[in-house]
């Protein structure tokens, strides 16, 4: 049940929020040089871009954003921008990666190539139903261990790929100021699928996935007032994470984790000046929690655009009165539909 | 938030900790494991002919039980014990009088990671066992309780205390744990990937466990790790271990216990002859089939407060869900309350036992 992904079928998203982008791309040069890149720029940053030359790419700015979603209350600033070049894509699959983050070297000192281990993950089926013990079993060297039942060996569509970093690994404020020097320098060699019913926080700094069967879900539903660029101030990605596992375990496809790594530069700032606006942060995915662990979605949603606007009734029913910042999730993500059905819809 | 700060050592817990070893043959591996396991008590369980002397490297501490003993011991209630399969060694988790288990089969050797240096699989399988688990939400960064590692943004901090962990499943080098078709598909297939991670298999989730290097709180789950009835006289082989794991997941599950996965490995010397074990798995390709719908489906009450409880439940779903597939489990449901009772008769003092009221306490006599 393996797919081919052709180069002309993916788009690279990235999200310029500082407006230095060469160096960036550079580094991913002899990676990204093949496919189309949608760079979007933060609609906050007054500076011009610098783009080094040579690549097939389009830039999305303050303006588009404007004259395609100008009615709405969705706010695309910061790390959320990245969700306008999510929607304006004609392609199947779509890679996003941070603007801090470079490619990975792995423990022999090779340079890795994010990309091609994200297209690989999409493109090779994932096992949500019951867990193999030797990880991805499409692997090389690798396959379904004794006791895996058959019928579930062909496995089901990938249709996300969570990537992780090494250096300066994605924590949240509270722990970084707690550990502020520790770096990631275990390169774990696996790739898995984490299983149906099971919820985690998909980390936007290194992800892809297939936008034809999954793209509403990545949605810009949580942006915090006087949110800034740091990653320990969002939590967009996270909230969007569990909505999207929700939706891929309703549509019986698969989320895998693990490989690819990209090496996190991070901004170097200390967190520190963050930590009184953390106590709110830190509470809400405790009470979104119990929400997220008993939701159902209705047999009719049969795609993802249905399940992202059955989703949103429920957040704002059973959310809304618990957090201000949950009714205005519910009400971004009902725009996001209304924006995707309109806008986001078709592939080349 | 997981422990910050220099690198604990990790306790022997050479009083604390049974290494259960089901043989046939001989037990010379153990001369490439003296320097690990030298500190601990061994229960050699005998499995074959009880006549056959096995012989044990010098200067290990153990006890050894045969058939006889076996029968011996437990009267009538032996029925429950599987003869002439690895299965038997389920035997040697009962007679312990210790905390945790360690088991690990006689063809499984000390592996080197990728520097080089020999594992220490022992140490990791109780590292494993004395960190919590996750079993609620999925760290991306897999044990958060590792050095240099930690929980991940957007991992709710009610849950980062983790939950108590009862079993330790470790991985193997070399040979890997391939079915018959898989290993007639691909006979020279070596595992040769060491992927450095421990990490927690989500509540809800079931997997195929694997006996050949396992480890586990015997105060916390012992009862649940019956490897049921195999080989001699017995439809079905090579799947004890999977039983086991299955039962054990649904009530770790049931319980809010932990199940971790991957660090250590052992390297696994000899790839048994697929045809033999395609004889003995035959039927439970077929029966897998039915079986894993009937233990995600299988749920339990809070009636079920202890591990035996919730094994005596599972003993009658069996029955009534699984005994229309074929009788052989009717047979295996009524072996599973005889281990049960076998089980408290030979462990009286925790016959009340609860996975709260479990505690890290002095070693019982």
């Amino acid at each position: 049940m393996s797919v081919q992904i052709e180069d002309s079928e993916v788009d690279i998203v990235i999200a310029a929020l500082h407006p230095n982008l060469t160096p960036f791309l550079e580094a991913w040069r002899p990676f990204f040089s093949r496919f189309h890149i949608i760079v979007v720029k933060d609609p906050e940053l007054d500076s011009d871009l610098q783009i080094a030359p040579g690549f097939d790419l389009k830039i999305y700015t303050k303006s588009d954003i404007e004259a395609v979603a100008k009615s709405s209350s969705i706010n695309f600033s910061g790390h959320s921008c990245r969700y306008f070049g999510y929607l304006v894509s004609r392609k199947k699959y779509v890679i996003s990666i941070d603007q801090d983050s470079l490619p990975a070297k792995d423990p022999s000192g090779l340079v890795t190539d994010a990309v091609a281990q994200h297209i690989t993950n999409l493109a090779t089926p994932a096992t949500p139903f019951f867990f193999n013990t030797l990880y991805d079993p499409f692997r090389s060297g690798a396959d379904f261990v004794r006791g895996y039942p058959f019928s579930m060996r062909c496995g089901v569509p990938c249709v996300l790929s969570c990537g992780l970093w090494l250096n300066v690994a994605d924590y949240d404020a509270l722990t970084q100021s707690v550990k502020p020097n520790e770096r990631n320098t275990r390169y774990v060699d696996a790739v898995m699928t984490v299983p149906v019913g099971a919820m985690m926080p998909a980390s936007g700094i290194n992800i892809a996935f297939d936008r034809l069967a999954l793209g509403p879900a990545l949605l810009p539903g949580v942006h915090f007032t006087g949110e800034g660029k740091r990653r320990w101030e969002t939590l967009e990605d996270i909230w969007s994470g569990l909505c999207a596992k929700v939706v891929s375990d309703h549509l019986g496809f698969g989320v895998k984790t693990g490989l690819p790594y990209v090496h996190r530069e991070g901004d170097g700032t200390k967190p520190h000046g963050s930590l009184n606006k953390e106590s709110e942060k830190v509470k809400l995915l405790d009470d979104a929690l119990p929400f997220f662990q008993s939701v159902k979605i209705s047999r009719n949603a049969t795609s993802a655009v249905d399940c992202v606007a059955e989703l949103s009734g429920m957040v704002r029913e059973k959310l809304g009165a618990v957090s201000p910042v949950f009714a205005s999730a519910a009400n971004a993500m009902d725009e996001w539909v209304n924006l995707w059905k309109s806008v986001g819809a078709q592939a080349e | 938030m997981a422990t910050s700060g220099s690198v604990p050592t990790t306790p022997l817990l050479k009083d604390e900790l049974d290494i259960v070893i089901p043989t046939i043959r001989n037990l010379d591996f153990l001369e490439m494991w003296r320097p690990f396991f030298q500190p601990y008590h061994l229960i050699i369980v005998q499995d074959g002919d009880p006549t056959r002397t096995i012989h044990v490297p010098e200067g290990f501490d153990y006890e050894l039980y045969n058939r006889n003993d076996i029968n011996r011991i437990l009267g009538p209630k032996a029925s429950c014990i599987s003869f002439k399969d690895s299965a038997c060694r389920c035997f040697g988790y009962m007679v312990s009088k210790k905390k945790y288990i360690y088991t690990i089969d006689d063809d499984c050797f000390v592996a080197k990671d990728p520097s080089g240096k020999q594992i220490n699989a022992l140490e990791q399988h109780i590292k494993n066992l004395l960190c919590p688990s996750t079993p609620f939400f999925f760290n991306t960064l897999y044990d958060p309780y590792r050095e240099g590692a930690d929980f991940v943004r957007g991992y709710p901090f009610s849950l980062r205390e983790g939950a108590k962990t009862a079993i330790s499943h470790g991985l193997w080098m070399n040979i890997p744990d391939y079915d018959a078709p898989t290993q007639m598909v691909k006979p020279l297939e070596r595992n040769t990937r060491y992927v450095d991670a421990v990490m927690t298999i989500p509540k809800g989730t079931l997997f195929p466990m694997c006996g050949m290097n396992l480890a586990f709180d015997r105060e916390l789950i012992g009862p649940a790790m019956y490897f049921g009835l195999m080989g001699d006289g017995q439809p079905i082989g090579r799947y004890d271990d999977m039983w086991a794991g299955w039962c054990m997941k649904v009530i770790c599950d049931h319980l809010g216990l932990g199940v971790k996965t991957g660090l250590p490995y052992i390297w696994h010397s000899k790839a048994s002859n697929p045809f033999v074990n395609l004889k003995k798995e035959y039927k439970g390709i077929f029966w897998q089939e039915e079986i894993i719908p009937f233990f995600q489906a299988s749920t339990l009450s809070k009636e079920h407060d202890t591990v035996q409880k919730c094994y005596n439940e599972l003993a009658k779903q069996v029955k009534e869900n699984l005994g229309k597939l074929d009788p052989y489990f009717v047979k295996l449901a009524d072996a599973m309350v005889t281990w049960i009772e076998a089980w408290d008769e030979l462990n009286p003092t925790a016959s009340a036992s609860t996975a709260t009221a479990a505690t890290n306490g002095p070693a019982k006599k």
